[in-house]
């Protein structure tokens, strides 16, 4: 009926073809780096951060001992901000995972030094008991409709009450090793001297899957006609991701090996990241985040799907107060104190929309590490954690700050 | 007569698409000025340029207003300049009553308290001015959309308007509020309040306009002279697609086959008001091959009759029975009514239809992802890019890419990505409610042809339409609602306007007597 053709000045000469080769020059990748500002921005910001901790502390920020910490100190942030950006994005909130850490911490502690269960087993039940936690938040939330806000708040208040009250009031301590080891454990090394070689395997088998997984999604959008990312930006981004890990490798194996829980953050990474990105579960979170109507008239079940997203985020929640408990070889009723605060902050600096219905895994990752090395960089330097928490604030405003006056910019809805 | 506005050379840029260039227009004071174009030409933008939305220095050109240059860096602006923009998408607070709705932002009170007894005097009188009889404490919720757009205007009247422009106002309206929606805007004219009109409906233009200015890909084309003989809608299509239309609604003849779906008794009660009955016993059937329209005027139920059938997505105490090819089937909720191959799209594309912040082709796979999907729940991706790249081409869905974010499309493109994923579902019977609303002639004219190769394919289709025209151009037959009744089933050999709205109103005749 109306044909372009007939259209000299229609909508092509009008538009910008993203799939411009990259020969057009300079202007060209200018604004293709533009679009990608968010993505950039992000790591740009880390690697200022830790570029600053490393010369005001002298150095001792990349140190490979503080590398090792930096991982092990902030992976129950990291796991807990895995499972905060799905509920986030979903539209939601859970206020509670800091006192089901505690929870989970003291059960842990009262199975495994109380009742005498072996520790694999306590892991299971722990983990389980993170799922019904999940489950008793979710079915509010889904099936009644009580706001995710108010519903966690009182979680927040009932699982920190359940901690004092498992534990008696007492902390609980020491704990068998072989569970203090998902904590604050390595993997076994083969000799001592120079760069250890399990690790420096690990990280030699990450970049192999990196960069295969990167050429094969390239290879098979050209296949279908659709690459779009110009082959100088994925070099340049293939390059830089396979020298971070390639920096991390090399740092650990030049310390104490491989910490497990950054074998669990990995796994983790993976799976949740293919989960959002390419699975029809995960689509149908950011379905709900946004837009829920439509969700719901789409055929998205969505009671379901957000029942499940806070079952996920209580057994993360449980996995994330074993890790802490673990690491610090106590379980105590005032543990994970305020970790929804830095869970939320890692989701939001890491581009997550307050909105609901934008946000990556990981971009909270990100979000994660920046707070964890500002900690990291300032207890070191000796600040006061009055200043501490002054700064994290004022960095998650920045952060959120630049996300909607780059939105406004790219021109209102 | 003199020139209240002048637009020169205005041209705006969004990131990718050059949504206007060098448009200009030229409104004279006391007139009613039409805007015509096809989806996506750049009118709203245009008017959002106007009236401060976007402001001063994000566009290029001039504004004059009543002869002096002007600068909006708000609405606020624009507003207290006498010029008040009434968005395509209404902006009421449905919680705050009417008289609240007129003076939000713009509060009576005398020294930080509200007053009320002011507040309700004087929105009273602004009322009576758009002839409203209901009474201005009254919720926005409980009138319906007609009435709210008048209340939008008395809202614009108590701003001391003086240059009003309406986005497409009679797109959610039915006959008779359009009408009364259109003599009031003579009403104004007489008043010497001037209008400038965007509307895809031609024969209000050729009605009540003064002249019309013809935008086409962001372009100007022509203005012309209302007065001046010889023009009429030919000529205004002419201007916005180029060429003649030889016809409105393409040939068609239907093979209709066996039985489809088949709604027996179907009762449905208002969701809060229990005991209300929004439709009441209806029986509707749709066979294979076959177009069936249900007509209705504001409020009748048509949408709430097919929501409810669509997974009772409407209502509660709903009671009547569903028989798919003569089968009774069970259909509670929507992932139910999907798998018993019957898709709605809906009539309200930005509440209920689409994903406002996500893309074209995530959008388009909505309904069907696991047709995309395989066994372990992953998306194959480069193949929902193709699929949402084939609707792209097949609907003629105006963006630069299928990775285009569905809330910057224009009203028209946006409706046609809700159809681009009902579509995509494969249903066998499709429920469109108001498929046309705010889309181009042009448009129109391929959804119709969509619709006959749907109804070819076998499907059954039921089209609900305000508009009575486009019911008898498309339909085998045509259902009329009143009330929540079904109140005739008319062959479209037998049907005539007039004979149609006699059914539709038949019980609300009975209810005001
Ligand atoms: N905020 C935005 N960002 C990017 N592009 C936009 C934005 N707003 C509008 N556009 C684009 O500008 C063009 C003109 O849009 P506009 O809404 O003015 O069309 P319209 O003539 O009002 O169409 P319709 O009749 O469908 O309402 C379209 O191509 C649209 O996609
Ligand atoms: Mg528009």
């Amino acid at each position: 009926m109306t044909d372009t053709k007939k259209r000299p000045e229609g909508m092509s000469p009008q538009t910008i073809d993203v799939r411009e080769p990259a020969a057009n020059g300079a202007a060209a990748a200018f604004r293709y780096l533009t679009g990608q500002f968010r993505q950039i921005g992000l790591f740009l910001a880390l690697i200022v951060i830790v570029a600053f901790f490393q010369i005001t502390t002298g150095g001792i920020t990349l140190q490979p001992d503080n590398v090792s910490n930096i991982i092990i100190q902030n992976s129950y942030i990291l796991i807990l901000a895995v499972g905060m950006v799905m509920v986030i994005i979903a539209g939601h909130i859970d206020l509670s995972v800091g006192s089901v850490v505690a929870f989970v911490g003291a059960v842990s502690g009262v199975l495994m030094t109380r009742v005498g269960l072996p520790f694999w087993l306590a892991i299971i039940l722990c983990l389980v008991l993170g799922a019904i936690i999940g489950a008793w938040q979710g079915f509010w939330v889904a099936y009644f409709g009580i706001p995710a806000f108010i519903v966690t708040l009182a979680g927040m208040l009932i699982f920190r009450g359940a901690a004092f009250i498992a534990l008696g009031n007492q902390q609980i301590s020491p704990f068998p090793d072989p569970f203090r080891a998902i904590g604050s454990g390595f993997l076994p090394t083969l000799g001592d001297s120079g760069y250890e070689p399990i690790t420096v395997i690990i990280g030699l088998l990450a970049i192999v899957s990196i960069v295969a997984t990167g050429l094969r999604g390239r290879l098979t959008r050209k296949k279908y006609a659709l690459e779009d990312e110009p082959i100088w930006w994925f070099s340049l981004k293939l390059v830089a991701m396979i020298g971070l890990v390639l920096l991390v490798t090399l740092l650990l194996a030049s310390y104490n090996g491989t910490p497990v829980v950054l074998i669990i953050l990995g796994v983790l990474v993976v799976v949740y990241t293919a989960v959002m990105g390419r699975t029809v579960f995960g689509r149908h979170i950011y379905a709900i985040g946004g837009n829920l109507a439509a969700a719901t008239l789409s055929g998205v079940k969505t009671k379901r799907v957000t029942f499940l997203i806070f079952v996920n985020m209580g057994v993360l929640a449980a996995l994330a107060g074993m890790v802490f408990t673990a690491g610090l070889n106590l379980a105590s009723p005032s543990a994970g104190n305020g970790f929804e605060l830095d869970a939320i902050s890692a989701v939001f600096i890491g581009g997550a929309a307050v909105t609901g219905g934008i946000g990556t895994i990981p971009g909270a990752i990100i979000g994660g590490l920046i707070i964890g090395v500002l900690n990291n960089g300032m207890s070191i330097l000796g600040i006061g954690i009055e200043y501490q928490q002054l700064v994290k604030g004022l960095v998650l405003l920045a952060a959120v700050a630049f996300d909607f006056y780059n939105k406004r910019r790219g021109g209102s809805r | 007569m003199t020139t209240i506005l002048e637009m020169r050379d205005i041209t705006k840029t969004f990131p990718g698409v050059k949504a206007l260039q060098n448009v200009t227009i030229k409104v004279e004071r006391g007139t009613v000025h039409a805007i015509c174009g096809e989806n996506g030409a750049g009118k709203s933008t245009l008017m959002k340029v106007l009236s401060g939305v976007y402001p001063h220095g994000t566009f290029d050109g001039q504004i004059l207003f009543e002869d002096q240059p002007v600068e909006f860096r708000t609405i606020n602006d624009s507003e207290a300049a006498g010029v008040v923009i009434i968005h395509q998408e209404l902006a009421l607070s449905p919680f705050l009553s009417i008289a609240e709705n007129i003076y939000l932002g713009n509060e009576q009170a005398k020294r930080g308290f509200i007053d009320w007894n002011k507040t309700n005097l004087e929105a009273s009188k602004l009322l009576a001015r758009v002839g409203l009889k209901d009474n201005p404490i009254t919720k926005v919720i409980d009138i319906g959309v007609g009435k709210q757009q008048l209340v939008e205007i008395a809202k614009a009247l108590s701003k001391r308007v003086k240059l009003l422009i309406l986005d497409e106002p009679t797109a959610a309206l039915n006959d008779d509020d359009s009408a009364h929606l259109l003599d009031l805007i003579k009403h104004l004219r007489e008043q010497g309040i001037t209008c400038i009109i965007i509307s895809h409906k031609l024969n209000e233009i050729e009605e009540i306009a003064d002249a019309v200015t013809i935008i086409r890909d962001g372009r100007t084309i022509e203005t012309l002279d209302m007065h001046a003989g010889e023009v009429n809608e030919d000529r205004i299509i002419r201007g916005m697609v180029g060429r003649d239309l030889e016809s409105r609604y393409p040939d068609h003849t239907s093979h209709v086959g066996e039985e489809l779906l088949r709604i027996e008794d179907w009762t449905v009660h208002h969701p809060i008001d229990r005991s209300r009955k929004v439709v009441d016993g209806a029986n509707v059937m749709v066979r294979a091959g076959e177009i069936v329209g249900i007509a209705g005027l504001m409020g009748a139920g048509r949408t709430e009759l097919a929501m409810s059938v669509f997974g009772h997505s409407y209502g509660t105490g709903i009671s009547g029975k569903l028989y798919k090819r003569g089968k009774e089937i069970t259909v509670k909720n929507v992932p139910q009514a999907v798998a018993a191959g019957i898709a709605y799209a809906t009539e309200d594309r930005k509440r209920y239809g689409l994903n406002l912040i996500d893309d074209i082709k995530r959008n388009v796979s909505g309904s069907a992802l696991g047709k995309l999907a395989n066994f372990a729940g992953f998306v194959n991706a480069p193949e929902e890019t193709q699929v949402a790249n084939g609707y792209r081409k097949s609907m003629n869905i105006k963006a630069p890419t299928v990775a285009a974010i569905t809330g910057k499309l224009s009203g028209g493109n946006q409706q046609k990505v809700v159809l681009s994923q009902w579509l995509f579902s494969d249903p066998e019977v499709l429920i469109l409610d108001e498929p046309t609303r705010g889309i181009d002639v042009g448009a129109k004219y391929e959804i119709y042809t969509i619709i006959n190769q749907l109804a070819d394919q076998g499907k059954g289709v039921i089209v609900i339409s305000s508009e009575l025209p486009e019911l008898l151009g498309i339909c085998d037959r045509i259902y009329t609602l009143s009330e929540g009744h079904i109140t005739a089933d008319v062959p479209r050999e037998e049907a005539t306007a007039e004979h149609l709205m006699q059914f539709m109103t038949k019980f609300r005749e009975a209810a005001e007597a």
